[in-house]
């Protein structure tokens, strides 16, 4: 017997982590993908190491220190109350990427599930379904939302509830029109002639399909989110105070804009590029994900 | 235009769609207005009312009847136009609506006169140029007005063109000292001060629409710049394009009147959808200037928790929502001779 054993093949890495990897290459190497993705790292970053980068407590009232403006003790100032504004934005930061990662998971499943459904089955279910997503879509997202959160009270909590009920119908709207192109393709008719059951066929074979057109959706729906959540967080309606959520942080520096510009300038900047982040990633993913779209972008 | 029968049932189809849609707004409404957790008759009688006063409220209100006659009862008030009084203003919400709505609608007209006149050329230079630096330009420029938060970006343009410049009118609709001047004819301040020949107070109120209109037009030409953008690009791609330059069109006359002339019809149909768009930013762009129009007046009445006033423009906007859509829907089919078949 020969100790040598025949040439081992390496150890292949599964086809999503190489996927992964080359989607990842290919936004890096467009300018305004590449920020967009580093924004996010810089945003999940700051959330995750949160009390490492601030500098101050973020919920610390220091009379003596008030709407102090920038410097080396305090990066973007203080506010009103002597609060340091540069540690509060890293806080708000876990805020932002909480309500952007709730409204995602409840939104792109719903969505899928109604789009898939209606476009798969056809008939009277699609009409019934695309019916109510219809209603859904006849109001701006931002008023429907403010009127749910009038009716449930203002929070965060309700914020998240309202963004989502109002953002699943553009996801549904995608799913079905994709299912509806290859609802009778070969492959779903061969799946269906092994006896494979609609909810099987949806699951294995339409939602995978979908899946591409969906993420970019997903990722442009970020950038919504966001502002809406921003929005009705300065209306009041959304994070209430002490937290440091980027839109209330607006709504209380309003009153002292004239003299402290640095206490709505810097969370609106956060607010603004992590929306253009999350914009510029979903033109990007279109890109890569999308290569029939390709000389449109 | 002859209807046959096809095109009638078409028509009758698209009728019955928007009464279907129609009605489940008002179940929508009827929904978050009073099945939600919100105590509606708190919000009238406060919260220190006596136990009596609750329950003469919360009968008057017809809560104590069942779902279904409570809701039979809000759709026969809103086909009767009665949707009932506002809390804060003691005004019936219609009549409060109607006042509020032109002074929204005037910003509305102007930021998407401005989004259409920077968004259209700004869209078919870059499909033009595609992928070069000027369309690269323009995309980051259109992106930066679709992701900007418009409330934050109007107090920095109060602040920078208010206060430290100086070149426009602050929040309001006109300066302080003239309101009241002018008698209220159609609400529509502009055309209220031409019709008394104000001419000062007219310049005044195009210094105030100024700022908030293009702030608000900047965030809708981003939409329509993209649109614009890659429907030139369908059209650049075909062969007509190429049998125009062959024939030695000039550039621009290729450009300008063939494809910019095929595509006008969709251009339409988008700058109908963007006006309703606006509605989004209206509410917010009109709380940081005081502007006394529709989202003023929707964001106060949520504050203090008027749902009857909320649910009300709620409803009116939806309602003007899908107007838009049946209009745009109505231009397409006039506009665009295929439709015509």
């Amino acid at each position: 017997m020969s100790d040598t054993l025949p040439p081992q093949p390496k150890p292949k890495s599964p086809q999503w982590v190489t996927a992964t990897g080359n989607i990842l290459r290919f936004l890096f190497r467009q300018p305004p993908s590449a920020f967009g993705l580093v924004v996010l790292v810089l945003l999940i970053g700051s959330a995750v190491l949160a009390p490492v980068l601030a500098t101050h407590d973020p919920y610390v009232q220091d009379l003596t220190a008030t709407l102090l403006p920038p410097s080396s003790a305090h990066f973007f100032g203080t506010d009103e109350l002597g609060r340091d504004v540069y540690s509060r934005l890293m806080h708000g930061s876990r805020i932002t990427l909480t309500i952007v990662f709730l409204v995602t998971i409840t939104v792109g499943p719903i969505g899928l599930f109604v789009g898939t459904v209606a476009g798969y089955f056809g008939g009277r279910t699609d009409t019934v379904l695309m019916r109510l997503t219809d209603i859904f879509l006849s109001f701006p997202s931002l008023i429907l939302s403010l009127a749910f959160v009038a009716a449930l009270g203002p929070s965060l909590n309700n914020a998240i509830i309202a963004i989502s009920l109002t953002a699943w119908p553009p996801i549904a709207r995608l799913a079905r029109a994709e299912t509806m192109t290859f609802r009778r393709a070969d492959f779903i008719s061969a799946a269906r002639l092994q006896g494979a059951s609609p909810a099987r066929i949806i699951w294995k074979s339409i939602v995978p399909m979908c899946m591409p057109s969906v993420l970019i959706r997903l990722t442009l729906n970020m950038a919504t989110v966001i502002l809406t959540a921003a929005g009705l967080g300065f209306l009041g309606l959304g994070a209430q105070p002490p937290l440091p959520e980027w839109g209330a942080m607006i709504a209380t520096g309003r009153r002292y804009m004239i003299d402290s510009w640095w206490l709505v300038t810097f969370p609106g900047l956060a607010i603004l590029a992590v929306s253009l982040a999350f914009n510029l990633l979903g033109d990007g993913l279109r890109d890569a994900l999308d290569p029939k779209q390709m000389h449109r972008r | 235009m002859i209807l046959d029968r096809r095109r009638m049932t078409a028509l009758i189809g698209q009728g019955g769609s928007i009464f279907v849609t129609l009605f489940g707004l008002l179940i929508l409404t009827f929904v978050i207005g009073r099945i939600m957790p919100a105590d509606p008759v708190r919000a009238i009688v406060g919260e220190d009312a006596t136990r009596e006063v609750y329950e003469t409220v919360y009968r008057q209100l017809g809560l104590d009847r069942p779902m279904w006659e409570q809701f039979f009862l809000y759709v026969r008030d809103v086909a009767t136009l009665d949707f009932g009084t506002s809390i804060r203003t003691g005004q019936p919400v219609l009549t409060d609506i109607l006042r509020v709505l032109p002074a929204t609608i005037e910003l509305a007209t102007f930021a998407i006169l401005f989004g259409a006149i920077v968004g259209i050329p700004l869209g078919v230079l870059a499909a033009v140029n595609k992928d070069r630096w000027a369309d690269h330009l323009i995309r980051v420029f259109s992106l930066m007005g679709h992701s900007m938060p418009i409330f934050w970006t109007g107090m920095i343009g109060l602040l920078v063109f208010y206060a430290w410049l100086g070149w426009v009118g602050g929040s309001g609709r006109m300066d302080q000292f003239y309101i009241g001047l002018v008698p209220e004819r159609t609400n529509f301040l502009l055309i209220d001060s031409a019709i008394a020949g104000e001419w000062e107070v007219f310049r005044s109120a195009i210094n105030h629409i100024l700022l908030p209109a293009s702030l608000l037009g900047y965030s809708s030409s981003a939409y329509i710049t993209r649109m614009t953008r890659s429907f030139m690009l369908d059209q650049i791609n075909q062969e007509y394009i190429t049998t125009a330059r062959v024939k030695g069109l000039s550039n621009r006359q290729t450009i300008w009147r063939h494809a910019f002339g095929n595509i006008r019809v969709q251009l339409v149909t988008i700058v109908a959808l963007a006006y309703g768009a606006l509605l989004e930013g209206a509410v917010l762009i009109e709380t940081v200037f005081a502007w006394p129009g529709f989202g003023s007046y929707l964001t106060a009445n949520l504050l203090i928790g008027d749902m009857n006033a909320v649910m009300t423009c709620v409803l009116v906007v939806g309602v003007i929502f899908i107007a838009l859509n049946v209009i745009s829907d109505i231009l397409y089919r006039v506009f665009d001779p295929r439709t015509r078949a």
